[in-house]
């Protein structure tokens, strides 16, 4: 039976395959890098369809707090890859 | 005496802090902050052989909720390799930086990758795998740029786009587990686990993600750029450690926590692709033009190893026979952790002293650098597994399992990739010996070579001739 929750999860379960595949097929840093953010974007999906549990009932914490300090190292790790990738265009410029 | 265990993530983090708010004092805390962490990993070793395995809930909440850690004796050995490369390492670091400025940048990231590391190696759940793994991918990049140049910046983001793809696909099981079982500790989840598509789908994208980081063959094209172009002391750990870390996850998913699930041939395919691996990255190894090219190269090639141990352990039945393989496969790692740190130390000094590291100017090396070249061809004794190495002690019982079970050709694999190793470690000694005078002394800068002849010292002569307790501790890991 297709409920609300399965639509999420499963729309998750495609965000992750779309971000999968623009960060395996394109060259440029930028566009790999807005794949893997995405894939993140499709797992923390996933999660908090999972946390789920009917209605009326107070959704599962543990995939919450799961999805918060994923968001927090995804954006660490997203800040990391920019400033490397500025690093690349300034020594490029100085060669 | 649990407590020691939150002491080894505890006191690394908190000399990562102190080094980056004092950087002037940064070389003296590193090397109090090293001393004490290796001790506690030590003690923690003794522990766990005398009392088997640890294990701490961290501020009393009980695991589920809060963050349990935990230590058997494959966690403990590790823990301690990674000390004692982390500190003959610190020691070599604080004299191969020679600006203040350099120290000041490289000591903090330092202490957070030990930290990483031995979080990871304590870690008891999946999610704090999950960040531990990229705690430790996050301080290995930054670590890797450190070398500055254009190569380094471009191996150091290639290999954080790799280990990110990595990290989260593992992330990506990890939530599917717990659609799955509602739970992300490990001692609960090997209870639970039963095979079917959740669990297949899950553990198949968690070892995909956790294969991209280890760079197995032929996941392996990013390691060779980033480990060759990193400053001497991250190579080393990068090559000992970082690798094995995700290894290491990998043995824990199939031996200890999908253990019911995993199929002949899924081990055969692992099996196969350390085996190309051996062959592709010993190859490239004799082929390539420069030293640290082919210390890493030859990473690729003894991470095969322990791959193509999987088919011959799990063909094993559980019990005597297969300990004695999981000993062999540990040794195997370890040995490899020591000897290759303790190799691109000494690469470094030679590339410091002579500007270069191409293989073919390095006539002389043998004269003006003794020690250094003595600990190059201690390294090599290990890489290719001669007697009394603990690689020699590991490949025999990898070769007596495979006998047993009847896959005799992972044999021929094995005797093809030491005869390549003894190739590509003989040439450069060949190059490295040539016709000039000897100097007075045999240690020529002291304090910059000790570390790197105690490490391929202790894969060749302390891990082979003491490395009885280590199937004893295996033992010990119920």
């Amino acid at each position: 039976m297709m409920t609300a929750h399965w639509l999420y999860g499963l729309t998750g379960c495609l965000v992750v395959a779309l971000g999968l595949r623009t960060a395996l097929l394109h060259a440029t840093l930028l566009h790999r890098l807005i794949g893997i953010n995405v894939m993140g974007a499709g797992v923390f999906l996933v999660l908090i369809a999972v946390a789920y549990r009917g209605p009326g009932v107070a959704p599962d914490p543990v995939p919450q707090a799961l999805v918060l300090t994923g968001i927090v190292v995804a954006v660490s790790a997203t800040a990391l890859a920019l400033a490397l990738g500025r690093r690349l265009t300034a020594e490029q410029d100085n060669e | 005496m649990n407590d020691t265990l939150i002491w080894l993530v505890a006191l690394p983090l908190v000399g990562s802090i102190a080094t980056l708010l004092l950087p002037r004092q940064a070389t003296g805390l590193v090397n109090v902050t090293a001393v004490a962490t290796t001790a506690i990993a030590g003690t923690l070793l003794y522990t766990v052989a005398g009392q088997g395995a640890l294990s701490y809930e961290i501020g009393g909440w009980m695991a589920g909720l809060g963050i349990a850690l935990r230590a058997d004796g494959l966690s403990s050995l590790l823990l301690v390799m990674t000390a004692l490369v982390v500190l003959a390492s610190s020691f070599y670091a604080g004299a191969y930086f020679s600006k203040t400025a350099e120290r000041a940048r490289f000591w903090p990231l330092w202490l957070m990758l030990w930290t990483a590391l031995n979080a990871l190696l304590l870690s008891g759940d999946l999610f704090n795998l999950y960040v531990t793994l990229e705690l430790l991918g996050l301080s290995a990049v930054a670590l890797a740029s450190l070398g500055g140049k254009l190569a380094a910046v471009q191996a150091a983001l290639r290999y954080l786009l790799v280990g990110l793809l990595g990290s989260m696909m593992f992330l990506a099981g990890v939530s599917l587990i717990y659609a799955g079982y509602g739970t992300l500790d490990l001692a609960t989840l090997a209870q639970a686990v039963e095979p079917g598509p959740v669990a297949w789908t899950a553990l198949a994208l968690m070892t995909a993600g956790l294969l991209l980081k280890t760079a197995l063959f032929p996941l392996h094209f990013w390691l060779p750029p980033a480990h060759a172009s990193a400053p001497a002391p991250v190579s080393a750990v990068l090559s000992a450690l970082v690798v094995k870390a995700a290894f290491y996850l990998i043995l824990r998913l199939w031996l200890d926590v999908f253990a019911n699930m995993v199929t002949p041939a899924a081990a055969r395919l692992l099996g196969v692709m350390g085996a190309a691996a051996i062959l592709w990255g010993s190859w490239r190894a004799l082929r390539t033009e420069r030293l640290k090219l082919l210390a890493a190269y030859s990473t690729v090639a003894q991470l095969g190893y322990l791959f193509l141990s999987f088919p011959v352990l799990l063909a094993l039945p559980p019990g005597p026979a297969r300990d004695a393989a999981l000993g062999g496969l540990v040794i195997l790692a370890l040995t490899h952790g020591f000897a290759k740190a303790g190799l691109f130390l000494a690469i470094g000094i030679i590339q410091q002293r002579a500007g270069h590291d191409r293989i073919r100017e390095l006539d002389g090396t043998a004269q003006r650098l003794p020690a250094t070249t003595f600990a190059i061809a201690l390294g090599g004794v290990a890489l290719i597994g001669l007697p009394p190495s603990g690689a020699f002690l590991g490949k025999w019982q990898l070769i007596s399992g495979a006998f047993a079970t009847g896959q005799w050709l992972w044999v021929l694999v094995i005797i093809a990739g030491s005869l390549l190793a003894a190739a590509y470690m003989f040439r450069v000694l060949g190059h490295a010996f040539g016709n000039r005078a000897y100097p007075q002394r045999a240690v020529t800068v002291a304090r910059e070579e000790w570390p790197a002849l105690v490490l391929t010292g202790t894969a060749v002569i302390g891990l082979g001739l003491a490395g009885a307790p280590v199937w004893q501790l295996l033992g010990s890991n119920a």
